[in-house]
C-alpha cells in the first residue's frame, strides 16, 4: 500500500523543509531587527508550511493518493474558477458535467491510458458540453458560456492532470527517482520560480513587463527569476529526472517562462472580471487559482517536453 | 433523547461539515460578529435548503444543542420521516406560517427557546423564493423581537447556496458560497423602524460582494 519513496525525492523534500525553516527564521529576525510589519509575508510562509506538508503526505504515501490529491486540487480550482466568473442559470447542469469530467480524467491518468487522457477534455468534453447546453435551449450568451466552461476545464483540469500523469509514466526511464521525482521537479521549480521572480522584482525591479495586466511584474524580476530557476533546474535534474545537463537547462527555461505567462494570464482574467484574488482559501496567497496559476502552463509544457525526450 | 442527540452530532460531524467544506467552501466575512452564546437571533436570506446547514456549520459542534432553526410547519411536518428528521436531527422549532384567528400563540416555541438561551436561525423572507434573489421580509421577526427586546439580531447574507441547490432541484452542483455577517440590530421600540433597519442592513450586505445577478 505504501510505495517506497525514492531516496532523491526524500532528500529533495528535506531540502524544501530546510528552505522553509530558513525563511521562517529570516522573517522572525527581520521583524525583530527592523520592527516593520511582516504579517503578510509570515502568513504566506505559514501557508507554504501547510501546502508543503500536504504535498509531502500526498507524494510520500503512494502514487494513487498523489493522483487523488491532484484531482482534488483540480476540483477546488475549477470550483473557484466557476464561482468567480458568472455562469448562466440555464447552465447549472452543464457545470455539473464539467465537474464530473474530473474523476474521469484522473481515472484515465491512474490507469495510464495515454490516448484517452490526451483527448478526453480537448475533444469529447469540448463536444459534449455544447451538446448538453442546446438541450436547455438558451441561446443568449451561448458562445461565452461554452467558451468559459471549456477554458475552465482546460486550465484547471486538463493542464493539472498533466502533473498527475508524470506519476503514471513507466519507472524504467527514470529508475532513481520515478514519477514522484518528476512531479517534485515540476512543482518545486514552478513554485520556486514564482518566489524567485517575486524576490528579484522586489530587489531590483524597475521596468514593468506587462504594465496593463500586472503592473508589479518587472523585466528584472522576470529575468532574474528565469535565470535562477534555470540554474536550479540544472542543479537538481540529475537526481530527479532522466534529463541530461543541457536538456535540463531547456526544462528550466520552459518552466521559468511558462510559469510567468501562466501567472500573468490568470491575472488578466481576474482583471477582466474585476477581482484581486481568486478566493481566500490560502492565507497570504489568495485562492487556489492564485497558487496554481503558473502550474496551469508549466505542467503541460514540462510534461510534453520530457515525454517527447524520454518516453 | 440521548440517542437522537448522538445522531444529530454525528450527522453534523460526518455529513454537514464535510459537505460544507468540500462541496461548498464558505467564504465568511466578519465571523467575529457571530454570537458566542445565546440568546440571539440569526436572520438570513433564504434560497436553498442548504442555508440552514451552512449557517449551523459556522458554529462549533459543542454549540449544536443551542442552535434552533425556525422552520415552516406546513412544509416540514407533513410527512412523519421528514418531521422526525427536522425535529430531532436539524432541531427545528416548527412555525405555523398562516395564523388563524383564535389559534394558539404561534411564537410560543421561539420565545421559549430564547428564554432558554438558544440561538434561533430565522429566514424572514418566509420561503426560499426565486434563486439568488432577495424577497420581501415578513414581520414575524419584529413580533418576536418585540417580545424579547434585549436579544441581539444578527443579519447574515448568504450568496451562492441558491446556485448549489435551488428550490425544486435535488442534485448539488458545487460552487463557493459567501457568508457576510453584519452588525447586530437591537429593538428600538418600533416595529416599522425595526423592519426598515433590518431591510437596509440586509440590502447593504447584499451589495457588498458586487455579485452579478444569476440568470
Amino acid at each position: 500500500m505504501i510505495d517506497t519513496v525514492p531516496q532523491p525525492v526524500l532528500w529533495a523534500l528535506g531540502g524544501v523543509y530546510a528552505l522553509l525553516i530558513f525563511s521562517s527564521l529570516l522573517v522572525r529576525v527581520l521583524q525583530k531587527r527592523t520592527g516593520k510589519d511582516y504579517r503578510e509575508l509570515s502568513d504566506r510562509i505559514r501557508s507554504w508550511w501547510v501546502m508543503v506538508t500536504i504535498f509531502t503526505l500526498a507524494i510520500v504515501v503512494n502514487s494513487t493518493l498523489s493522483i487523488i490529491f491532484l484531482g482534488m486540487v483540480s476540483f477546488l480550482a475549477l470550483k473557484e474558477f466557476l464561482s468567480m466568473i458568472s455562469t448562466r442559470r440555464a447552465d447549472r447542469r452543464v457545470v455539473l458535467w464539467a465537474f464530473l469530467a474530473i474523476p474521469i480524467q484522473f481515472y484515465f491518468v491512474a490507469i495510464s491510458w495515454y490516448g484517452m487522457f490526451i483527448i478526453f477534455i480537448p475533444v469529447y468534453m469540448f463536444l459534449l458540453m455544447p451538446a448538453r447546453m442546446i438541450m436547455t435551449g438558451q441561446t443568449e450568451g451561448f458562445l461565452k458560456a461554452a467558451g468559459v466552461l471549456h477554458w475552465g476545464l482546460m486550465t484547471t483540469v486538463f493542464s493539472i492532470s498533466h502533473a498527475a500523469y508524470l506519476l503514471a509514466l513507466p519507472v524504467e526511464q527514470n529508475p532513481q527517482a520515478g514519477g514522484a521525482g518528476l512531479l517534485f521537479y515540476l512543482v518545486f521549480l514552478t513554485q520556486f520560480n514564482d518566489v524567485a521572480q517575486f524576490t528579484w522584482g522586489k530587489l531590483l525591479g524597475l521596468h514593468p513587463v506587462v504594465p496593463k495586466v500586472s503592473p508589479k511584474k518587472t523585466r528584472e524580476g522576470l529575468l532574474g527569476g528565469v535565470l535562477t530557476t534555470t540554474l536550479m533546474a540544472w542543479l537538481i535534474a540529475p537526481y530527479l529526472t532522466p534529463l541530461s545537463y543541457e536538456w535540463a537547462l531547456g526544462a528550466g527555461l520552459l518552466i521559468g517562462i511558462g510559469g510567468f505567462i501562466g501567472d500573468v494570464v490568470i491575472s488578466a482574467i481576474k482583471r477582466d472580471i474585476g477581482i484581486k484574488d481568486s478566493g481566500n482559501m490560502i492565507p497570504g496567497h489568495g485562492g487556489i487559482m492564485d497558487r496554481i496559476d503558473s502550474l496551469t502552463f508549466t505542467a503541460p509544457l514540462f510534461f510534453h517536453y520530457i515525454y517527447y525526450l524520454h518516453y | 433523547m440521548t440517542m437522537n442527540k448522538l445522531f444529530r452530532t454525528l450527522f453534523f460531524m460526518l455529513v454537514v461539515r464535510p459537505l460544507v467544506l468540500v462541496v461548498l467552501g464558505l467564504n465568511v466575512r466578519r465571523k467575529a460578529l457571530l454570537p458566542e452564546k445565546g440568546p440571539a437571533v440569526i436572520i438570513a436570506n433564504h434560497n436553498s435548503h442548504l442555508d440552514t446547514l451552512a449557517l449551523m456549520s459556522l458554529f462549533p459542534i459543542s454549540m449544536l444543542p443551542r442552535l434552533r432553526p425556525v422552520a415552516a410547519m406546513d412544509y416540514f411536518m407533513t410527512n412523519p420521516w421528514l418531521s422526525w428528521f427536522a425535529l430531532n436531527i436539524i432541531g427545528i422549532i416548527p412555525l405555523q406560517r398562516k395564523v388563524k384567528a383564535g389559534s394558539s400563540d404561534p411564537l410560543a416555541g421561539a420565545v421559549a427557546a430564547l428564554e432558554n438561551g438558544d440561538i434561533l436561525i430565522l429566514f424572514p423572507e418566509g420561503s426560499r423564493g426565486e434563486p439568488e434573489q432577495l424577497g420581501q421580509f415578513k414581520t414575524g421577526v419584529a413580533h418576536l423581537v418585540k417580545r424579547c427586546p434585549e436579544v441581539p439580531v444578527i443579519p447574515v447574507y448568504l450568496h451562492g447556496l441558491g446556485m448549489v441547490l435551488p428550490k425544486g432541484e435535488f442534485i448539488l452542483v458545487p460552487f463557493f458560497c459567501d457568508v457576510f455577517i453584519g452588525e447586530s440590530l437591537d429593538w428600538q421600540g418600533d416595529r416599522n423602524l425595526f423592519m426598515q433597519r433590518m431591510t437596509s442592513a440586509m440590502d447593504a450586505l447584499a451589495v457588498e460582494g458586487g455579485f452579478p445577478p444569476w440568470e
